[in-house]
């Protein structure tokens, strides 16, 4: 184990060393296992909570296919969006970077405004949340994700702020790296949300 | 303003509430009080609550184990005392009372007496035992530590303003609901449970990577001490089951605050996936707690038999068999829900089936202690009263194992009984046999050994007298959680299961002795060599207690035992010609923020503060960016440095007593010769 | 994860093909419902089929997941809980569907 790094004069210790990075990356990935488990069992409970309509609105009569078609291509132009953003990232291109962060971040808010969008009008119709337990179920493994892209954005925002003040550092170059497979994860969960609740649901 | 929050929150109702509301008042000022007097503030902070020292937040978690237990076992007692009484009689708790009393039992003494008991021992040791500096994630782990502190403090704080669950420590709805339980309590017992649950997660993933990345070279997989190996496994439960609990939390939060229908009767809900969710994290959950003690035997057993570990290779395959297996039992818990014959017959074969790693290791124990130089230390104690007794309680969970046998025993005693004997023998006194064997090693000096008799015994004793009754007590058709009764047949059993209570208090008392004389008596009990008991694995090469750095030259590690093996060849306090500069973690006081700003942010929650809710949830969100953006993050310990601390280490093994030679191990050529350069 | 120089895993190939497979596997099972090409049996097979097909796509040209060049801890991580998570939610299933007949919930 070396402990080669740059030292500032005043005894401080800058720069992440080669296990530091892996550990990090690992240490994510380990996390993004755990997030996989909440996600299977939130997808556990609607499958089991599914004919729960308790003689409410069912999937069929809410869901929209167009626009829930609309939310994937966002989603999924975003993450290879985030992709360019990657290889940006390993070529060293800060400005690149930051377009294609942003660009991003962009279509991200789309989908989390299609999302507020289709929720309220749920809300409206006396579909909400606490209708029945389909609903519940619905609006919050939806949910949930949308959170979780939420907070993706507002890191993709930190991270842009980073790349301005600090520039493409070795430190920020690791964090993108893990921002990205975090982004990439709940491109998955969807797959697994569009093709568990909204497509079995029109059937 | 206040939410739901008023003035009736107080405890008046009752004068055993307010009573316990008093001393948990007065006892936290009382310590306040005594901090300040000794102007210990300043020092506290900067050499313990910013920390980020994994042998310092250990300290800290099992410091919070203990108080807990404290806490969890005032339940106990009084529960045992009205249960004595209350024959034909109301006795002295009222029953919504006694409801609250049993629920607190159970959640303090799982998830903040167990848990931080045996997250604070992996923390200390593991690195250690792996050769590493300190853990992959050193904020992170700092963060664990106050966010289970902060669960800790949700419940201690129901018992001043409001009042805690009625539901059990698994509040199943729809009791649990808002409906049946409108009040604080259920919402007390979710927050503390989600908080401490993300500390938890959060520490399973630390110790994954930790162990999978930071071992010194030369540490094989197949080289790792077996507390070690438990502890990897333990990390795994603790990341991959806790996220149920999170889940099911939030679910029935979900349900209680915004009137979803997820667990409620009716309206599409199904209460029975609760109890599937719960028991997805809850199986699991029990492994965590009694694999780290399994661990701790290997390793008491091994250095107090003066032998190496019999089976190795077996034990860590039981280890890992059990790991996996304990995902796929957690059926178990509700056989009588109402499942099929077919679903309850695989749960109950896969259930009987874990049993057999954990015999195996038993028979890897035994075998390790034939021909071995016996020393009946007080964790050797701990080992053999656990072998012993820990084995009954195992079979009578093979006997539960049986659907048709769990149909009349299901929530009587006898499984009450069962489950104590799994946790206090099994885990309980694993937690103090390693107590007894690790301290010297963190804080420089040994235990005192007298005290540490009386306290085991108290304990053995008051454990078969508090419960095997309570075996009898559910083949006679006991339920659990009765606050009176009408059965007289009943009550002497109960009586006995009293004064094993007491007995067990005196043990609290005499542990709680033992340290005070331990502490009074330091200069004659220290440990100048940080070899105190002959020990084979490697946190016995570092100090006692250890430099911050741990190991000042990393291990080069060639076998299994590795500190045994250096002392054999004479390579285990070899000096470098030169020291290097040590890169550390800075203190930090994240970990406390972030925890201070959980507590706050769950109170708020449970009184429907809305508003200090956000801003929390605000707060935290803030000072995790501005740690996730932060770079300067590490100091240097110069080599200068690092050479004083290692000049004293070998002046104060030079200082040592000879060895006692009586207890060198098998094998090993002459005493090992402290302080002596090769 | 590794973030080495481009190699072929990490060029901008990659990403393409990764969207390209990915937009083909979101379009068949989309455009089947929403022309209702299928009867129910046979739409949920195909959905489930491209949805696994798809999540592949994803782990191999998004995530760069690759038996050659991912450290084995990733993949032991990975196929753990994946392992993992089959056990849970195909254990809550079948009891779940198992209590519905027996308890009429």
């Amino acid at each position: 184990m070396t402990d080669a790094a740059a030292t500032s004069s005043s005894g401080a210790a800058t720069g992440l060393s080669p296990e530091q990075k892996e550990e990090k990356a690992f240490g994510f990935w380990v996390y993004l296992m755990t997030d996989a488990v909440i996600f299977a069992l939130l997808f556990a409970t609607f499958i089991v909570l599914s004919r729960g309509t308790a003689g409410g609105p069912t999937g069929k009569d809410l869901f929209s296919l167009p626009h829930t078609f609309g939310e994937t291509m966002l989603l999924l132009v975003s993450s290879t969006t985030f992709g360019f953003a990657t290889l940006a990232t390993i070529g060293g291109d800060r400005r690149a970077v930051i377009g294609w962060l942003v660009l991003t971040a962009l279509l991200g808010l789309g989908f989390v405004a299609m999302e507020i969008q289709e929720f309220s009008g749920m809300i409206a119709l006396d579909a909400g949340p606490d209708r029945s337990g389909f609903l519940s179920a619905f609006f919050t493994l939806v949910g949930t994700h949308g959170v979780h892209v939420s907070v993706g954005i507002i890191s993709i925002l930190v991270m842009i702020g980073q790349l301005v003040i600090k520039g493409l550092t070795p430190p920020v170059s690791s964090r993108l790296l893990r921002l990205a497979l975090f982004w990439h994860f709940l491109d998955i969960v969807w797959i697994g949300i569009f093709s568990i609740v909204y497509l079995p649901g029109v059937l | 303003m206040f939410g739901r929050l008023t003035i009736d929150a107080l405890p008046l109702y009752s004068a055993i509430a307010a009573g316990g509301a008093l001393i948990t008042v007065f006892g936290t000022l009382a310590v306040m009080a005594v901090i300040t007097w000794l102007k210990a503030w300043g020092y506290l902070w900067r050499e313990w609550f910013t920390s980020v020292d994994h042998k310092r937040i250990g300290i800290m978690y099992v410091t919070l184990a203990l108080i807990m237990l404290l806490r969890g076992f005032i339940d106990a007692i009084m529960m045992r005392t009205q249960q004595a009484i209350a024959l034909n009689s109301d006795g002295y708790l009222p029953p919504s009372h006694f409801d609250q009393i049993f629920s607190s039992h159970g959640t303090i003494m799982i998830f903040f007496m167990a848990m931080p008991f045996l997250t604070g021992l992996i923390n200390i040791i593991v690195p250690q035992q792996i050769g590493a500096r300190d853990v992959a994630f050193p904020y992170l782990n700092s963060m664990s530590l106050w966010m289970t502190a902060a669960g800790a403090a949700l419940v201690m704080v129901s018992l001043v303003i409001g009042k805690f669950s009625t539901a059990g420590w698994t509040a199943y709805p729809p009791y649990s609901g808002a409906e049946y339980s409108p009040g604080v309590g259920v919402d007390y017992w979710i927050w503390a449970v989600l908080i401490a649950g993300v500390g938890s997660t959060l520490t399973g993933i630390n110790f994954i990577v930790t162990i999978l990345k930071k071992r010194a070279p030369g540490m094989f997989m197949m080289r790792m001490p077996l507390f070690t190996w438990t502890a990897f496994c333990t990390a795994l439960l603790m990341a991959l089951a806790f996220p149920a609990i999170t889940v099911v939390g939030v679910l029935l939060e979900l349900d209680r605050v915004f009137g979803m229908h997820f667990f409620t009767n009716g309206h599409g809900g199904n209460l029975m996936m609760f109890a599937n969710l719960l028991w997805i994290w809850g199986h699991p959950e029990v492994y965590i707690l009694i694999l780290p003690a399994f661990g701790i035997y290997s390793s008491v057993v091994t250095t107090f038999s003066s032998k190496r570990l019999f089976g190795y290779t077996s034990l860590v395959w039981a280890t890992a068999a059990i790991a996996i297996l304990s995902f796929s039992v957690w059926l178990h818990h509700f056989f009588t829900m109402g499942s099929s014959a077919s679903v309850n017959s695989a749960f109950g074969i896969a259930t009987m089936i874990i049993a057999v790693p954990t015999g195996v290791k038993v028979f890897d124990w035994l075998f390790t202690m034939f021909r071995g130089r016996i020393r009946f230390h007080v964790s050797m104690m701990y080992l053999i009263a656990f072998i012993v007794t820990f084995v009954i309680g195992g079979v009578t969970g093979v006997l539960l194992a049986l659907p048709p046998a769990d149909y009349v025993m299901h929530n009587s005693t006898f499984l009450v009984a069962h489950f104590h004997n799994m946790l206090i023998p099994g885990a309980l006194f694993g937690y103090f046999a390693a107590v007894n064997l690790w301290f010297p090693k963190a804080f420089g000096f040994k235990l005192d050994d007298r005290w540490g008799r009386r306290s085991f015994w108290c304990w053995v004793i008051g454990f078969y007298l508090a419960f095997m009754p309570l075996y009898v007590l559910g083949f006679m058709g006991m339920p659990r959680r009765m606050e009176h009764y009408d059965t007289a047949a009943w009550q002497p059993y109960l009586v006995v299961a009293f004064i094993g209570a007491v007995f067990i208090l005196f043990g609290l008392i005499f542990l709680v002795v033992q340290i005070a004389v331990s502490v009074k008596n330091h200069a004659a009990l220290r440990d100048w060599t940080g070899d105190p008991w002959h020990g084979r694995t490697l946190e016995w090469l570092t100090s006692s207690p250890p430099a911050p750095y741990n190991f000042a030259v990393l291990p080069k590690v060639e076998s299994l035992d590795a500190f045994h093996a250096m002392k054999e060849e004479g390579t285990a306090y070899q000096r470098p010609e030169r020291y290097e500069d040590i890169r550390m973690p800075k203190n930090s006081a994240f970990g406390m923020i972030v925890g201070g700003l959980a507590f706050v942010f769950g109170f708020a929650a449970v009184w429907y503060i809305w508003w200090l809710v956000a801003a929390c949830a605000a707060a935290i969100a803030i000072t995790v960016i501005i740690r996730a953006s932060g770079d300067d993050t590490e100091y240097v310990m110069t080599a200068a440095e690092v050479e004083a601390i290692e000049n004293r280490r070998f002046a104060d093994m030079a200082k040592a007593p000879p060895p006692d030679l009586r207890h060198v191990p098998v094998g090993v050529p002459g005493a090992p010769v402290p302080g002596a350069v090769s | 994860m590794q973030d080495a120089a481009p190699s072929e895993t990490r060029d901008l190939r990659s990403y393409l093909t990764g969207f390209v497979l990915a937009l083909v596997l979101t379009a068949i099972p989309f455009g089947l419902v929403y022309f209702d090409l299928l009867s129910v049996g046979p739409a949920i097979a195909i959905i489930a089929v491209a949805a696994v097909i798809q999540v592949v796509v994803h782990l191999r040209f998004f995530l760069h997941i690759d038996f050659k060049r991912t450290p084995r801890d990733d993949l032991l991580a990975l196929a753990f809980a994946g392992f993992l998570i089959f056990i849970m939610v195909g254990g809550s299933l079948w009891i779940m569907i198992d209590l519905y007949y027996r308890m009429m919930i």
